[in-house]
């Protein structure tokens, strides 16, 4: 076996330099960013109103007019897509803002202080993981009513707490390193040793966590809408175009594939990036 | 093992009142008010008069302190009564525990799939590490992780049942039927099976005892099949637990596309006529079938990795 040479693993330095040499995280922060672009132009492009009704021309096919054709009240289709990537991600960042947010000041007051309050938090926390949190999601948004607002608040709710107990463990290994003592002995206190110091050595990982959680928090989002739960019409978005296209599919496939394309390439962009970040911080993880 | 299997026996009492108070609140935070609702139900759809409301919810101590009217609910649940449904005035418990089988049957068919088809697939991606079997696994995983299940259920159909006429696109009861049901809801999973998998045979190719397995001339076969997968398993088997909770929940979407008539179908629908004790209902019931499949899976782990069990004897 000739190949039995040493092999140095690759050193990646830099932000940017991953982003170069790996292509998927490169593929990924091109598909994530082309749409958060297109999404936030989407009020300057040359588009039709995504609400306008249309009733004489419904269900048209792809044409030039409509380039994606018509829905079946004979709203533009492309106008919707792209109305409707606004609503998906505008819902699932603000979604990831809070479960980031809980799941931080959780972890962080478990892991650093310990105790009574790391035991009744994490009580919580296993008693939220003992649901199926797709089931939670569903039970929570449907009791709430169907609203975009309930579906945020459902998800963030179910989400928030194997984070949470990832950020304890992450706060409780980082708190009794030598750079937290060091800060503690020049007079820093609890507040601003969680806020600055374990929270700028604990950054990579957060961010890599919150960015391989966007896919799953869009798929989840996408899903409760589907089922109805989340935008109710007129309001253009994703998982509520797929569930409105059932009943066409045979006649339009072309508004199944658009809003399922869009999702697939969101998540799958947002899984890449996220995929890309890991290795970059863990060059031993098996590519 | 022992002192292990103790503890979390010990723990689950706690769970299981955990749980039940979730779905208790649950309903409490559902607009709208019972004695109304089932006696406008019993009226056909007039509103009742404010004394019969007010009479109705006395005889069901609706006005009674959260803790006791918790204990009363907790107290029927545990004998099997789930309450009746707003709707249709029948038991919850008993249209459960009748759609269940279906549900059982989709998400176990799609847990099969997924273990038959994502292990062997992540062995065969490990083994050919870097060739292109490797890359279209790779590649089919990320595929598999990203498009929702709601997006590849109506196309499947629409190419199996519409186009292609292979199989039916909705109903229950012949094998066929199961197919495409199963199949979508096992992506997912099967995905990430595949990669987990991947990632840890890698890492346990990578470990001494296989250097010695190799070095004393035994096949690459017998290597990766007797020596290595063993030690992967265990990671993977820690997933299925995981893994069950997804099913689950995911055959609620897969349920409603196919008209799938099991407990996930039962449950949009009272969404949406606002059946809210079918939703706590359901809750509870799927939660107690996650924390029994979890039970056993960590069970089943603890038994299957032979250093807890030595941990735990020689301790």
């Amino acid at each position: 076996m000739s190949d039995w040479t040493l092999q140095r693993p690759k050193r990646r330095l830099g932000i940017l330099r991953p982003l170069r040499a790996d292509v998927g995280a490169a593929l990924g922060f091109a598909i994530v960013s082309g749409i958060i672009l297109v999404a936030v132009l989407a009020p300057l492009l040359p588009l039709q109103d995504p609400t306008e009704l249309d009733l004489q021309n419904r269900l048209i096919p792809p044409s030039n007019g409509h380039l994606l054709g018509t829905d079946h009240l004979g709203r533009d289709e492309l106008s919707r897509l792209i109305y409707g990537a606004r609503t998906t991600l505008m819902m699932s960042s603000v979604s990831l803002l809070i479960i980031m947010g809980i799941a931080s000041i959780v972890g962080a007051l478990s892991g650093y202080y310990g105790g009574w309050l790391d035991t009744g938090f994490m009580m919580v926390v296993d008693l939220l993981l003992a649901f199926p949190s797709l089931i939670l999601g569903i039970a929570v948004a449907g009791v709430l009513g169907p609203s975009l607002v309930n579906v945020m608040i459902a998800v963030s709710v179910v989400w928030w707490a194997s984070h949470a107990r990832v950020i304890r463990g992450m706060v409780l290994s980082a708190r009794h390193r030598d750079y937290v003592e060091a800060a503690r002995s020049i007079g820093a206190g609890d507040g601003r040793i969680m806020a600055f110091h374990i929270a700028r050595n604990i950054m990579g990982p957060f961010v890599v966590l919150a960015t391989l959680d966007m896919g799953w928090i869009i798929l989840g989002i996408a899903g409760l809408s589907f089922l109805g739960l989340g935008a109710q019409p007129p309001t253009p978005e994703w998982g509520a175009m797929l569930n409105d296209s059932r009943s066409y599919m045979q006649t339009s496939p072309s508004l199944l594939i658009a809003p399922g394309i869009a999702i697939f390439l969101l998540v799958l962009g947002f899984n890449l990036l996220g995929d890309g970040l890991r290795d970059m911080l863990d060059p031993t993880t098996y590519r | 093992m022992g002192a292990y299997l103790a503890r979390r026996l010990l723990t689950l009492p706690l769970l299981l009142v955990g749980i039940s108070i979730i779905s208790f609140m649950l309903l409490n935070f559902a607009p709208g008010d019972a004695a109304e609702i089932t006696l406008r139900r019993q009226n056909g759809g007039v509103t009742p008069p404010r004394e019969a409301v007010v009479e109705l919810r006395q005889e069901l101590g609706l006005d009674d302190a959260l803790p006791i009217r918790y204990g009363r609910w907790v107290s029927s649940a545990v004998r099997g009564d789930l309450g009746d449904s707003y709707r249709s005035g029948s038991s919850i418990a008993g249209e459960l525990a009748r759609r269940l089988p279906a549900t059982l049957l989709l998400a176990s068919a799609a847990l099969i799939i997924a273990v038959v088809a994502g292990i062997p697939l992540g062995v065969l991606a490990a083994v050919k590490r870097g060739s292109w079997v490797d890359s279209v696994c790779r590649l089919s995983a990320l595929v598999g992780a990203a498009v929702p299940s709601y997006v590849l259920a109506p196309a499947l159909m629409l190419l199996f049942a519409v186009k292609l006429d292979w199989l039916p696109a909705i109903g229950y009861g012949s094998p066929k039927n199961l197919v495409l049901p199963a199949l979508v809801l096992s992506l997912g999973t099967m995905a990430q099976l595949m990669r987990l998998t991947r990632a840890t045979l890698l890492d346990v190719l990578n470990q001494d005892h296989i250097r010695t397995a190799r070095a004393k001339g035994l096949t690459e076969g017998l290597v990766v099949w007797r020596h290595a997968l063993k030690n992967a398993l265990l990671p993977v088997v820690t997933v299925l637990g995981t893994s069950t909770g997804y099913l689950l929940g995911g055959a609620v979407i897969i349920e409603t596309i196919f008209g799938w008539p099991g407990v996930g179908q039962f449950v949009v629908v009272g969404i949406s006529q606002r059946d809210y004790p079918v939703v706590q209902g359901f809750v509870l019931y799927m939660a107690v079938i996650f924390l029994v499949v979890n039970l056993a899976v960590d069970i089943s782990y603890r038994w299957l990795d032979p250093r807890l069990h030595f941990g735990g004897r020689f301790n």
